[in-house]
């Protein structure tokens, strides 16, 4: 058995069921509210202290419409975006691929579970200096930095995925003669189905934050080094700016992309 | 399945070599402070094809074993199984449905055949006639566990097995679901016949449903008693004669 501290994932549990369209629309309406009730604190504490290091809401549009239309927006947030799209890519393939290696060998598992443990507590800091000064100011080396933060919480869900594997289906698709092929696709891919959601949604926002740390240190483009610019000039109404665009994009990405899939692959849930 | 005749589609299933079955030893191996178990010595028996076998004891008399031995599912044991070539047509009913819960009732018997097979195109029918009707776009686990057994079912006769093995898979069920699903496997083997090994503790059930029985019993990891049954089908749906053959057969 390993030890209990690489056990921080239990399974994951099924999304609850879609929405109707009057709860989605009341849930929407719960969260405008809420929002716009936040802008309006936030607009009263700053019209009250007048500081020029807490910028009203409104100057924080006003500075993403500059942003957006001088086009350093689109750039930054693209650059920042594909380095997302790759690490987020990279870790979770080679994660899974190690993940269900560590499920299904044991004498392997007793191995690297160490190593395991070792990766999940080293600091996102210390991997992103460790790869450029190894690698050298590159995206390569952001891009493993960033990997390797993100790579044992994938393999560690993946790991809890492949010991969960039903052996009584496996029994069954072996006596009808399901094959390797009709096994993979219909037997063994939808059983990791929730684990592989669980670790593509914990990933995304693990490495979005990653990739941010990581533009700041050693990059010349990206919303993260854009940041790191701000703050030498101590511009708290553009990092509010990117703040914002950021938080935006990441949730468009959530609700457009990662809940429908996940809807999908979670249909035949009662 | 080259050695069969599948021409017109059906199955030629006029010969057919008896099953036989040798497990000298099957010992279950030890795990934490349990020592290693004797599961079954010396069990030698054949069945002839077409006939209806009931395997019956307490649980933990090795039944299931010695079913998933002869399934192929469990090689760890000394002794040998011939199935001859009705190996390869092969269909096994487990306990619990054992259906993908995240495919149709409907893809479900479909992914039990291959790609193109021409049975593929008598799912519908067979839906129907296992009273799957209307269920057949369903996830099984809509549907009540008397209905994925029927599933379960029309998996397995699907198939057009030559070995059928059945183990208790009408267990945990009212009595009235269960006899419904006992009368559907009658109605399926007479028209389809097959050689059924069907395990179960329930000796109704036994009595109920096979041509012979072998009984096992827990402490002698053997076969106890070998018995033909020789009820009418007006018999075997009448209560008093199933009990009078019940007491005849167990009271032993």
């Amino acid at each position: 058995m390993a030890p209990i501290s690489t056990r921080i994932f239990s399974t994951p549990k099924p999304i609850a069921a879609p929405l109707g369209f009057t709860a989605a629309l009341e849930r929407l309406a719960w969260m405008a509210g809420s929002l716009l009730a936040l802008a309006v604190l936030w607009q009263l504490i700053a019209v009250y202290v007048q500081n020029k290091y807490l910028p009203t809401p409104i100057t924080v549009f006003d500075v993403l419409w500059r942003e957006s239309a001088s086009g350093d927006l689109w750039i930054n947030t693209s650059a920042t975006l594909a380095r997302v799209a790759v690490a987020f890519v990279v870790s979770m393939f080679i994660g899974t691929a190690i993940g269900l290696a560590l499920g299904r060998f044991k004498t392997a598992d007793k191995f690297f579970d160490a190593w395991l443990i070792l990766f999940l507590n080293l600091p996102a800091l210390v991997t992103i200096t460790l790869c450029y000064i190894w690698f050298g100011l590159t995206d390569i080396a952001a891009i493993t930095a960033v990997a390797l933060n993100k790579i044992p919480n994938v393999a560690v869900n993946m790991r809890e995925g492949a010991r969960s594997l039903s052996k009584d289906l496996d029994e069954m698709a072996k006596i009808y003669k399901f094959g390797w092929w009709k096994t993979l696709r219909h037997v063994t891919l939808p059983q990791l189905a929730p684990f592989f959601a669980a670790s593509a949604r914990s990933g995304l926002s693990l490495v979005w934050k990653i990739v941010l740390v990581v533009e700041a240190f050693g990059r010349s483009s990206g919303v993260g080094y854009r940041l790191s610019i701000a703050f030498q000039e101590f511009d708290v109404s553009t990092i509010l700016a990117y703040a914002l665009a950021f938080i935006l994009i990441v949730q468009a990405i959530e609700f457009l992309l990662l809940q429908p899939l996940q809807a999908r692959v979670s249909a035949w849930r009662r | 399945m080259a050695s069969l005749n599948v021409a017109n589609g059906k199955i030629d299933v006029a010969g057919g070599a008896p099953i036989s079955v040798s497990v000298h030893r099957k010992v279950f191996p030890p795990v934490g402070d349990r020592a290693a178990q004797l599961v079954l010595k010396d069990i030698s028996f054949e069945v002839a094809p077409r006939s209806f076998l009931v395997i019956t004891g307490p649980s933990g008399c090795g039944k299931s074993t010695l079913l998933n031995i002869m399934a192929g599912l469990d090689r760890d044991y000394d002794g040998s199984v011939d199935l001859g070539p009705a190996r390869d047509r092969l269909a096994f009913i487990f306990q619990t449905p054992r259906l993908l819960p995240w495919r149709t009732v409907y893809e479900n018997i479909s992914l039990a055949l291959p790609d193109g097979d021409p049975r593929q195109s008598r799912i519908a029918a067979m839906l129907e006639r296992v009273g799957l009707g209307q269920a057949m776009n369903a996830y099984p686990e809509r549907l009540s566990l008397g209905m994925q057994r029927r599933a379960a079912l029309a998996r397995g006769f699907i198939l057009e097995p030559e070995i059928l093995l059945m183990d208790e898979p009408f267990v945990s069920l009212d009595e009235q679901t269960a006899q419904s699903l006992r009368d559907l496997l009658l109605e399926l083997w007479h028209s389809h016949p097959t050689t059924v090994i069907f395990v179960t503790h329930d000796r109704t059930e036994a009595i109920q449903l096979g041509t012979r029985i072998l009984r096992l019993a827990p402490g002698k990891a053997s076969v106890v008693q070998d018995v033909t049954i020789d009820l009418t089908e007006a018999q075997r749906h009448d209560r008093a004669a199933v009990l009078a053959e019940q007491n005849r057969i167990f009271a032993a």
